[in-house]
């Protein structure tokens, strides 16, 4: 019976998956294209049609900050327009601190004697290599468990033995995956259209239970031979507090859908890396000679603090 | 477990010494190692807790009669879940400074291990009052627990408690750092380990 529908079942995962990646990477505004970074102090707007000169080179029509710093207002130098009035590029007096995402905010944007109305536009340096350095930092820079200091409870249950670190990160990384795409979601298109920001706590923490359950259904019809690997650790997901903070940080920081998809994945891999590394001292730690009082608990915290030591010398690298 | 026959006072004292969420039982570790830099800290995330804890067990504890058992433990998640929200919007409204500092573990509180236990273990079975008396034991438990854990890295790392010069220098600056949350809670728990075996030995021994 099951495995009448197993065809159809991938690729309309696959599709409700591409439709919700193709709404995250649109742009800020419906007549803007693309907003780049040129040269070490310029940033390059373009239009989808031509706009009006007279608009487009007053210096007071837009003004320009860095995305943590919303009150320091950057001082634009000079304003080009493009030949064809589609590419306006904004130079400034100092070089950009291109590593921080700039907002642009436009005023009544001009074209052809009509008015399209204001935009908000985040600018920010080449995709891939940004999207990358998000990934590495949640998975190793700021590991969430040796610098961030969450999950800490599933953390210490099930790193006692390899097989059940490895059988917890993957479930784990699965199940985050999914749940912080559902509220990124639910957060960008039902949450803050609507103003309901305020129960972001109470949303997150029901859409993890019930992505949980999600996983857990679908895990037991599709691949039983995997639910009964992995099936266990399921209920132990929902008791980690990273899959709740994941969701919070991603509302927090306004990513959008592919940032989001880099940072659920690059946290449930530094989980997973965190349980490796630590079920393998532990497995260790049974045959060495431990004082009673320190046995259990207390020396895996005492081994966990070297581990975030020695986590700590990742603080500050930057990539790309 | 049937409804409990303690008193107030054994209520309230178990939870702070023989079932003390942070030595004893070992549970929400996270804000034990993540924020305990400092006493003030300590007290402020307790005082969230405590909140948390009494309100949503005299909750749970009002309107166990109605809740199904199988959809108990998404009933407490909403519950507490609530309970934080309220919490997390009126620190963020008065204490922004001490709010900021605390960063993302007051939204965090609804992941705390120890208020579904003790609504699983306790409040579910037991009469409002009781449940009050244990919610406000399990507070105090964490936040003694935690002011304990500040106290000790304050001190050793600053050479201050709760902001006031105490030592005049500066012992081991390596106390403050984020990572000696570890090494701090594990050697807490090995001192009450040491305590325990000691204890016992003596009293077996007389």
């Amino acid at each position: 019976m099951g495995n009448a529908h197993r065809p159809y079942l991938f690729p309309l995962l696959l599709l409700i998956a591409g439709l919700v990646l193709l709404a995250g990477c649109g742009s800020d505004h419906r007549f803007v294209k693309k907003t780049t970074f040129e040269d070490a102090n310029a940033i390059t707007i373009e239009f989808a049609g031509p706009v009006d000169a007279s608009w487009a080179t007053d210096k007071s029509n837009f003004t320009v900050y860095e995305k943590p710093d919303p009150d320091i207002l950057l001082t634009i130098q000079d304003i080009s327009l493009g030949p064809d009035q589609h590419r306006v590029t904004l130079t400034f007096q100092d070089d950009l601190n291109q590593d921080q995402p700039h907002v642009v905010t436009t005023t009544d944007i001009r074209s052809q004697g009509r008015s399209i109305g204001p935009a908000v536009l985040t600018v920010k340096k080449l995709y891939m290599g940004y999207l990358l350095s998000i990934f590495i930092g949640a998975m190793v820079i700021s590991n969430f468990v040796f610098t961030k200091y969450l999950g800490l409870c599933v953390f210490f249950g099930t790193s006692q033995r390899k097989s059940t670190a490895v059988g917890m990160g993957i479930t784990f990384t699965m199940v985050i995956v999914v749940s912080a795409m559902m509220a990124w979601f639910l957060y960008q298109f039902v949450l803050k259209p609507y103003r309901l920001d305020f129960l972001q706590i109470v949303v997150f923490i029901g859409l993890v239970s019930l992505s949980v359950q999600a996983v857990d259904t679908i895990l037991r019809k599709v691949n039983p031979a995997l639910f009964k690997a992995f099936g266990v650790y399921l209920v132990l997901v929902i008791a980690n507090c990273i899959i709740i903070a994941v969701p919070l940080i991603l509302a927090d920081n306004e990513y959008n859908a592919f940032e989001s998809l880099m940072l659920a994945a690059g946290a449930g891999l530094g989980f997973l890396i965190a349980l490796f590394l630590m079920s393998s001292v532990r497995e260790r730690l049974d045959l060495a000679n431990v004082p009673p009082t320190f046995r259990g608990l207390p020396i895996a915290f005492v081994v966990a603090g070297l581990f975030a030591l020695a986590f700590l010398g990742f603080s500050g690298m930057s990539i790309f | 477990m049937p409804a409990t026959t303690k008193s107030n006072f054994q209520l309230v004292s178990n939870g702070i010494l023989n079932e003390n969420p942070i030595f004893r039982l070992a549970l929400s570790m996270c804000p034990a190692v993540g924020i305990s830099t400092s006493v003030m800290n300590g007290i402020l995330l307790g005082i969230a807790v405590l909140f948390v804890q009494v309100f949503s067990s005299c909750t749970i504890a009002a309107i166990k009669d109605y809740i199904h058992p199988r959809i108990r433990i998404p009933t407490y998640t909403l519950t507490i879940a609530t309970w934080v929200t309220v919490i997390d919007l009126v620190l963020a409204a008065y204490m922004p400074a001490a709010y900021k500092e605390m960063g993302i573990f007051v939204k965090l509180i609804v992941a705390f291990a120890i208020i579904t236990m003790r609504l699983e273990t306790f409040a579910c079975k037991n009469s409002v009052q009781a449940s009050f008396w244990d919610g406000i034991g399990m507070g105090f438990g964490f936040m003694f627990g935690m002011m304990a854990l500040g106290l000790v890295r304050e001190l050793l790392g600053m050479g201050t408690i709760l902001g006031y010069d105490v030592l005049g220098f500066r012992p081991l600056l390596f106390f403050v750092l984020p990572a000696a949350g570890f090494f701090c809670v594990g050697l807490m728990m090995g001192l009450f380990n040491y305590i325990e075996l000691t204890y016992n030995r003596k009293k077996k021994g007389t």
